[in-house]
């Protein structure tokens, strides 16, 4: 089974390339912002699979805390956009 | 047996997550591009971490509580990337980005 983890985190690893394109050369902000959102959830799953391709379950703590940066991070990205500023009373 | 599920539920995952990332690059403006990549993306990973949940439990039967890490990221992951999909879309929306219609140029 190690085989199928190595090629199917491969494969994820070049849907992170693919969208790291829109992240590069994407029109505008938001469409940066989304891809970033997007190669972070795809991320979680990548540490989730390296972590069973080297048999270690530490990397799941890792990607439990990658999750929750990932979510708090976009959304204070989408607030600042939005009005200027984070801390708005 | 157990393998040939697993690896089906992979391959799933991978298919959409696929379809996701080239929705991202062929669609023609933002909203369409969330719309691809807030779904698939979020279906594909629930897939891949079910089929490794499913592979721990009949490889690993040792340690039963790291499935249940796994569990919580499912959870997390169905209610925090719509939520993420959707704040980033109402800020944009809030801000002034138009809809793409036809005929326009792509964005």
């Amino acid at each position: 089974m190690r085989e199928v983890f190595l090629v199917v985190g491969l494969l994820i690893a070049f849907t992170i390339l693919l969208s790291l394109y829109r992240a590069a050369f994407g029109p505008g902000v938001f469409n940066r912002v989304a891809a970033v959102n997007v190669i972070g959830t795809k991320t979680i799953v990548l540490l989730v699979l390296i972590g069973y391709y080297f048999e270690r379950p530490y990397f799941f703590d890792l990607s439990l805390l990658y999750a929750l940066l990932n979510f708090i991070g976009t959304l204070i990205f989408a607030k600042y956009l939005e009005r200027g500023e984070v801390w708005s009373g | 047996m157990v393998g040939i599920i697993v690896i089906i539920f992979l391959a799933a995952g991978i298919f959409f997550m696929s379809t996701g990332a080239i929705g991202l690059l062929r669609l023609p403006d933002f909203y369409t591009r969330l719309h691809a990549t807030g779904k698939c993306d979020t279906l594909g990973e629930v897939l891949i971490i079910t089929g490794l949940l499913i592979y721990h439990l009949f490889h690993y039967p040792e340690t039963p509580l790291v499935p249940v890490k796994l569990l919580f990221l499912i959870v997390f992951i169905f209610l925090a990337n719509p939520t993420a999909t959707h704040a980033i879309m109402k800020a944009a929306y809030n801000t002034g980005v138009k809809p793409w219609k036809v005929g326009d140029k792509r964005m």
